[in-house]
């Protein structure tokens, strides 16, 4: 029942990465863009939550702190990201490992270092008890806003016109291109949606991590770990790597090896790198090659 | 669109990035020479990380500090001049301290809350015959074996925390014949400390159902909560740093665990970030906020005017650790590192803000001095959101000496070379 529940912890334990690595793949699969600030707006989703809590409590932080994190992306897109799509891959690393930085020391300037304090909703608390098996009702509840996340940018990009586009530019842009399309509204949306996934991570995870100016440092590599699994430019890919991620991380710390679940995935990243090197299911996208 | 708009406005962007980035690291050090009027204290402590976090308390308190002591006249005539930098980690924290010693002429370094970082500065102030106070390493290590002539620790040690707080656990039963499940952060200051309560429990009767290291990035405790649950402990112990006690804390409460928590290394800050209704168990202190002297009253009426929150255990450490060095360049009338060793070894005593005086123990280095105990107050009965805690009386009591809760007798390793 034990090994059960630790599986079961590890799944949904892979859905916190998601809703950040999501964000990730689909930036990068059609913008080019490896965007080490993505942490950052994880925290700042977190900050602007704890602004607005105090305000419209957590169910207003709920709906308006990641919008207003999209909104920022938005802007960080049109007047930054968008100058780097055909540059040197380089350049973008260090463009967003700067923004990455700015963030973190605009978060220690304007709420200083120590870690903010944020709680769970009263309604929330409490634990799902069936016989032996046990679970914190406010952990269901993330999974269930994970769940609905990727169901509902599946049938974005899979069921829209618009998700049509974004998954012809993803495979070539120039042809898309000479269609008469331009992908420029379609990276402003794609920023929106990525970066306020990445926001609303932030609201969903304060209750119950740590909120600091460096707290998307903490969450950012593993979800690069998730994407780099998954395979570049695959939904599904990514999303089974966050199961298997989780799993893994939840089963060596079960197996009384808790000191050794950061570099399990490391090694688990290894291992599929070199049976498949684009990924678990990473398709063949040929500019990237 | 013109060339030259474009190439203005990415210009423009340019100096704004440049210039965030720029005052992003406000904080560096501001070296002036030719003013030699000036006595020169170098200040080290983690400013980002997870112990960033308590860094900040340290170096607006050692601010503060300075400038009461500035604003009273200085110190033998002489103002002071702070330098203060990230210690960041081990290497990068020797390399700073030798830099500020040998190329910006320190007289001595003040801070650090690492044991592992504090472990490379005494290093680097044993070779450079400069003193140095430590105010937040916990680690036994550093008043045992690895003890030396300049260093001092106004921070207490392991065995300290937990011998005041395992007085706590023993009156509440928690010790003889009981199991214990301890999680402990997994770097030098976590090991030390699970080595000192394994020796406590030995000797008191009580053994460990299990004891997992934690590393410090991790950020979620669930699969170890899972453990906890099927293990059934008397008592959850933390021997956990920084920000991990607070996610700890916050998701022991989301967990709804029935067993008891306790610690043996806290600070207040982390109780302050676990929310409302989430901090519980009992915990050790060096100082806290609500220590009922008018020295304390004080500290925390001016701590709070100045930076619009009240101060917690490590802005003590730094603030104290700076008052005391000046009281001891004023007594001494030299800011001489070695005199000043002197002078301490002397266990010359100093105002805590305590209802005792506390001096440095010859034998180790170590402050001895007074600590408390605290516990959570349920959620309903929180008037503020600093206030979340009861206090013991200052341990040891007032007839004890204040030596019994420090390590004893064959305990200190300590050599003196």
């Amino acid at each position: 029942m034990l090994l059960v529940q630790h599986l079961l912890n590890g799944l949904l334990a892979g859905a916190y990465y998601l809703l950040i690595a999501l964000g990730l793949s689909l930036i990068f699969s059609l913008g080019g863009i490896v965007n080490l600030a993505h942490g950052a707006f994880y925290a700042i989703g977190a900050y602007l939550a704890i602004t607005i809590g105090r305000h419209l409590g957590f169910g207003g932080a709920l709906l308006i702190s990641p919008v207003l994190v999209g909104l920022l992306g938005v802007v960080i897109e049109r007047l930054l990201l968008r100058r780097f799509y055909k540059a040197d891959p380089s350049l973008s690393l260090l463009l967003t490992f700067g923004l990455a930085m700015v963030a973190e020391q605009a978060l220690r300037m304007i709420y200083g270092a120590p870690p903010l304090s944020w709680e769970i909703p009263q309604a929330l608390r409490g634990q799902f008890v069936v016989a032996d098996f046990f679970y914190p009702k406010y952990r269901t509840l993330l999974i269930a806003v994970a769940v609905a996340c990727v169901a509902g940018l599946w049938f974005l990009l899979q069921r829209t016109p618009f998700g049509r586009v974004v998954r012809a530019g993803v495979q070539n842009p120039e042809m898309v291109g000479a269609l008469g399309i331009s992908l420029e509204p379609y990276m402003a949306a794609i920023a929106f949606i990525g970066i306020g996934l990445a926001g609303l991570a932030g609201v969903m995870l304060a209750p119950i991590f740590n909120i600091h100016p460096a707290m998307g440092q903490e969450i950012i590599t593993s979800a690069f770990v998730v994407v780099v699994i998954g395979g570049l430019g695959s939904f599904w890919g990514v999303v089974i790597a966050a199961a298997i991620v989780g799993v893994t991380k939840g089963a060596v710390t079960a197996g009384g090896y808790p000191q050794y679940s950061e570099a399990a995935i490391y090694l688990l990243m290894l291992l599929v790198l070199l049976v498949r090197p684009r990924g678990l299911l990473g398709e063949r996208i040929v500019r990237f090659e | 669109m013109s060339q030259a708009k474009g190439m203005s406005r990415r210009t423009i962007i340019k100096g704004a990035l440049a210039g965030a980035a720029t005052t992003g690291l406000a904080g560096f050090p501001f070296i002036s020479y030719g003013q030699s009027d000036m006595i020169r204290i170098g200040h080290l402590t983690p400013r980002t990380g997870f112990l960033g976090t308590l860094g900040e308390y340290a170096v607006q308190a050692v601010d503060m500090a300075v400038a009461e002591i500035n604003a009273a006249g200085g110190v033998l005539g002489r103002k002071i001049e702070l330098l203060k930098e990230d210690s960041v980690n081990p290497q990068t924290a020797s390399t700073k301290a030798e830099r500020m010693i040998e190329r910006d002429k320190v007289a001595m370094l003040i801070g650090e809350i690492s044991s592992a970082s504090g472990l490379t500065i005494g290093q680097v102030a044993a070779r450079t015959k400069t003193l140095f106070i430590n105010t937040g390493c916990n680690s036994d290590e550093l008043r045992g074996k690895s003890c030396n002539k300049f260093m001092f620790h106004i921070e207490s040690q392991n065995s300290m925390y937990v011998k005041t707080c395992g007085r706590s656990l023993l009156a509440q039963g928690l010790v003889k014949g009981k199991k214990w499940f301890s999680l402990t952060a997994d770097y030098a200051f976590g090991h030390d400390l699970l080595r000192v309560a394994k020796k406590f429990m030995g000797a008191n009767g009580g053994e460990f159902a299990a004891d997992k290291l934690v590393p410090t990035d991790v950020t979620d405790f669930s699969p170890l909560l899972l453990e906890i649950r099927n293990a059934k402990p008397d008592l959850v112990i933390s021997n956990l740093a920084g920000n991990q006690i607070t996610a700890f804390l916050k998701q022991y409460a989301e967990f709804g665990l029935p067993f008891p928590t306790a610690g043996f290394g806290f600070d207040t800050a982390v109780a302050w970030a676990a929310g409302k209704g989430n901090f519980s168990g009992t915990w050790p202190l060096v100082w806290h906020h609500l220590i009922d002297t008018p020295a304390t009253k004080k500290f925390v009426a001016d701590f709070t005017a100045r930076y619009k929150r009240p101060p917690e255990n490590q802005a003590w450490g730094d603030y104290n650790a700076m008052k005391l060095v000046a009281q001891a360049m004023a007594e001494t009338k030299s800011t001489d590192s070695l005199k000043i060793v002197e002078h301490f070894e002397k266990e010359a005593k100093f105002p805590l803000m305590k209802t005792r005086d506390g001096y440095f123990r010859k034998a180790d280095h170590q402050m001895m001095h007074e600590m408390y105990t605290v516990k959570g107050i349920p959620a309903a009965q929180l008037k503020n959101d600093w206030d979340i805690f009861t206090s013991s009386p200052p341990v040891p009591g007032p007839n004890e000496p204040l030596e019994v809760i420090a390590t004893q007798g064959d305990e200190i390793e300590c050599k003196m070379a």
